[in-house]
């Protein structure tokens, strides 16, 4: 099953390299992993997304939770979150596509966000389901490139991981 | 008071109450050499080569029980330490690995002798820091104790550049340790541990199983006291054995592959498994699907992720072992259970396996010296009260088997890497730290040579440790593979050309002793421990003996091979 794990780390050089080198050297697979800086500036927040059995996100929670620079670890998948993503799709636009790609754009709620003769870039945001509905839907018009950020979550309510 | 890092460092090392550090020196740790050189305050011992400088501070700490301390030059010297790293890494034995590296404006450069040992040594240590900026050094290095020393011990590697080192700095002695990531939980869950008296009251045929964690937590005392309320039979794992006396009728002797055939036999057949500071290595469970599948099993370790790893566990307990032994004890002495009565059928039962299949060898008055009969003997004459190093192989095991550990801290052996090379420089370590303690090195003719050199540190600084090779002539446990699972092909595992020991020994100034028949075992022996300086002893034995019972490898442990 898959998890979608929160993890809290010292804001310092070398911590993603010991997180990383975690997974890999046990054979735990990374489906996606963001980071950046919290609210406090020492600390960062990652969002790892990871499939397994119970027992191997038992060991990866554990194993993370041993690491010295992890502060805390939270499987979200135990309780109810909200997850989103971002990509920027770069889209063949030719003028006679154009009228569609603004179209799909705008029922996914994306913007252009970049203008070429020959191609849009398109920014949307949404849970996968979203992200993948769009990126079928602009495919047969010719995407050229995508740049997806991983997953980012939260849990919901008043509950707070730090 | 102004201090350069160098200076910080060794004042650091002090606070921490280090006298002994083990090392070798190079241009990235001039610094620390300088302030060495007339420091009357720590004993720096030189090796010849940095693995054995970790494995002489790991032997150091698992002998006193103190955290080890080693210091080494940058590049070559810092990569010659992985090894003895990962050994302590295995066995969780706190060593403090200080590397030198080359000026911070130098790093990622590919400077001469730089080498990204924070990187290269990441999966084996427990933490590891690199001190960009010396107003951090002090903190640093109190850290990198407290978290080598504290929860599930393991190796620190602290990465020292050099401008860090010779750069000075308003010294202040740093604050108390806070670390907000790493919280050890010492205590143990109250609730769990009630239900732990409760499956131990309900079980009809419960073993303990007992391992490095027991001597980690200085908790044989409560591991004992656990064994005589109940009346539980204990078997160690080989990190464990010493936190048992062997010589206690509870006691099965060591488990796994070549573990006792009543140790196996009764892990196989219990209902409930006490396993204390064990992490149910596959060495010790044999094929997982078959090991102890009738028993519930309770697991007190200090490291949540050992727990469940392997094995599922049905009551979990997180906290240091001490803690929960003395918890566990005091409510298992309001029980009012007739223990004895309890577990006579299932103690008779273990009696019965014992004296069908004991640990046996046969030593012939004419034949050759068979390498049982040594152990035997060493453990004879040092009334088992000498700190054992060994190397790993067949002279690991056997010595495993035969000699007859009876307090902690007097084995030492790589249970989880298996290094050979370990045991000498171990041992010589044990005896900087026990100058007067008989300290054996037990070895195969294959491993001592992987750190021979050391001999030289032995000699100068007149260290008696005794090697005694079991000089097969083989690399004698891959060997008994090739004999029991490869038909027979001795494929490059034949050691020819092996050195006259004795003289090797006199070539370094130590003491060489040999012994071709068993009559003259004990004589050597007896004339080793009285030689007060380093012996090499060449025991020629047996060359095609096995160690037995052996369990398959992939087979569960009930299906072991008898001799």
């Amino acid at each position: 099953m898959r998890h979608t794990i929160s993890v809290l780390v010292e804001n310092e050089f070398g911590v993603l390299a010991r997180i990383a080198g975690l997974f890999s050297g046990r054979g735990f697979n990374i489906e996606s992993l963001c980071v950046a800086e919290s609210i406090d500036p020492s600390i960062s927040r990652m969002t790892i997304v990871t499939r397994g059995d119970d027992r191997i996100i038992e060991q990866i929670t554990k194993q993370l939770n041993k690491l010295v620079d992890v502060i805390k670890v939270v499987d979200l998948t135990e309780e109810k979150f909200v997850d989103r993503e971002m990509v920027l799709i770069k889209v063949n636009a030719e003028p006679s596509v154009r009228e569609e790609i603004l179209r799909i754009t705008d029922i996914f709620r994306g913007k252009i966000v970049d203008v070429s003769p020959k191609t849009y870039t398109v920014e949307v945001t949404g849970d996968e389901d979203k992200i993948v509905a769009i990126i079928e839907l602009l495919k047969p018009l010719g995407i050229k490139e995508i740049a997806r950020t991983g997953r980012i979550a939260m849990s919901r309510g008043t509950k707070l991981l730090g | 008071m102004k201090k350069s890092g160098a200076g910080i460092f060794i004042e650091s090392l002090i606070r921490e109450k280090v006298n002994t550090i083990f090392g070798y020196p190079g241009g990235s740790v001039l610094n620390i050499y300088d302030i060495l050189f007339d420091n009357p305050h720590i004993r720096h011992i030189l090796v010849r080569h940095e693995q054995g400088a970790v494995h002489a501070a790991d032997g150091y700490a698992r002998a006193s029980g103190r955290p080890g301390v080693c210091v080494v030059t940058s590049g070559p010297g810092a990569t010659n330490t992985v090894t003895g790293i990962a050994t302590a890494y295995m066995d969780s034995i706190p060593v403090l690995i200080f590397t030198g590296q080359v000026p911070t404006p130098m790093i990622g450069n590919d400077a001469f002798q730089e080498a990204d040992i924070i990187g290269i040594s990441r999966p084996c240590t427990k933490h590891s820091y690199l001190v960009r900026d010396i107003s951090s050094l002090a903190r640093t290095i109190h850290e990198a104790f407290s978290i080598a020393t504290t929860g599930r011990p393991g190796p620190v590697l602290v990465d020292l550049p050099k401008d860090v080192l010779s750069t000075e700095i308003e010294y202040e002695s740093p604050k108390e340790v806070k670390i907000r990531g790493y919280r050890p939980n010492y205590e143990g869950h109250a609730g769990q541990i009630k239900k732990v008296v409760s499956a131990i009251i309900k079980a009809s045929r419960p073993v303990i199983f007992a391992g490095g964690g027991v001597i980690l937590s200085v908790a044989s005392k409560e591991l004992t006291e656990l064994a005589k309320i109940t009346n539980i039979p204990v078997t160690n794992s080989l990190m464990g054995l010493g936190g048992f006396s062997e010589l206690d009728p509870l006691s099965l002797g060591m488990c796994g592959m070549h573990g006792t055939f009543m140790a196996n036999m009764a892990l196989t057949e219990t209902d409930l498994i006490i396993a204390i500071g064990v992490r149910f290595d596959d060495r010790v469970t044999g094929k997982l699907d078959e090991f102890a599948v009738n028993a519930k099993i309770i697991h007190i370790d200090i490291d949540p992720t050992a727990i469940g790893k392997n094995v599922p566990v049905d009551i979990p307990i997180v906290g240091d072992v001490k803690n929960v032994l003395k918890k566990l004890n005091l409510l298992l002495k309001g029980e009012k259970k007739e223990w004895e009565r309890d577990h006579h059928v299932w103690l008779e039962q273990i009696e019965k396996w014992k004296s069908t299949y004991p640990l046996t060898y046969k030593q012939e008055k004419d034949k050759k010296i068979k390498p049982q009969y040594v152990i035997e003997q060493i453990n004879e004459i040092t009334r088992g009260d000498a700190i054992i190093a060994t190397e790993v192989g067949q002279n690991q095991m056997w010595t495993a088997q035969y000699y007859k550990f009876t307090k902690p801290r007097t084995l030492l052996t790589s249970g989880g890497l298996g290094t050979m090379g370990y045991g000498f420089p171990a041992a010589i370590g044990a005896q900087v730290a026990f100058p007067d303690k008989i300290v054996f090195d037990i070895a195969g003719d294959g491993s001592f040579q992987m750190n021979v050199q050391e001999l030289a540190t032995a000699v100068k600084y007149n260290l008696p440790v005794k090697v005694a090779i079991l000089n097969n002539g083989y690399l004698g446990m891959v060997r008994q593979w090739q004999q029991l699972f490869y038909n027979r092909r001795y494929s490059y595992t034949a050691l020819d050309s092996t050195p006259d020991f004795v003289k090797l020994a006199e070539a370094y100034g130590a003491v060489g002793l040999r012994a071709e028949k068993p009559e003259d075992v004990r004589k050597v022996i007896k004339e080793a421990i009285d030689t007060p300086k380093p012996v090499v002893i060449d025991f020629v034995v047996e060359p095609e003996e096995n160690v037995y019972p052996m369990v398959p490898a992939g087979r569960p442990i009930s299906e072991m091979i008898l001799l």
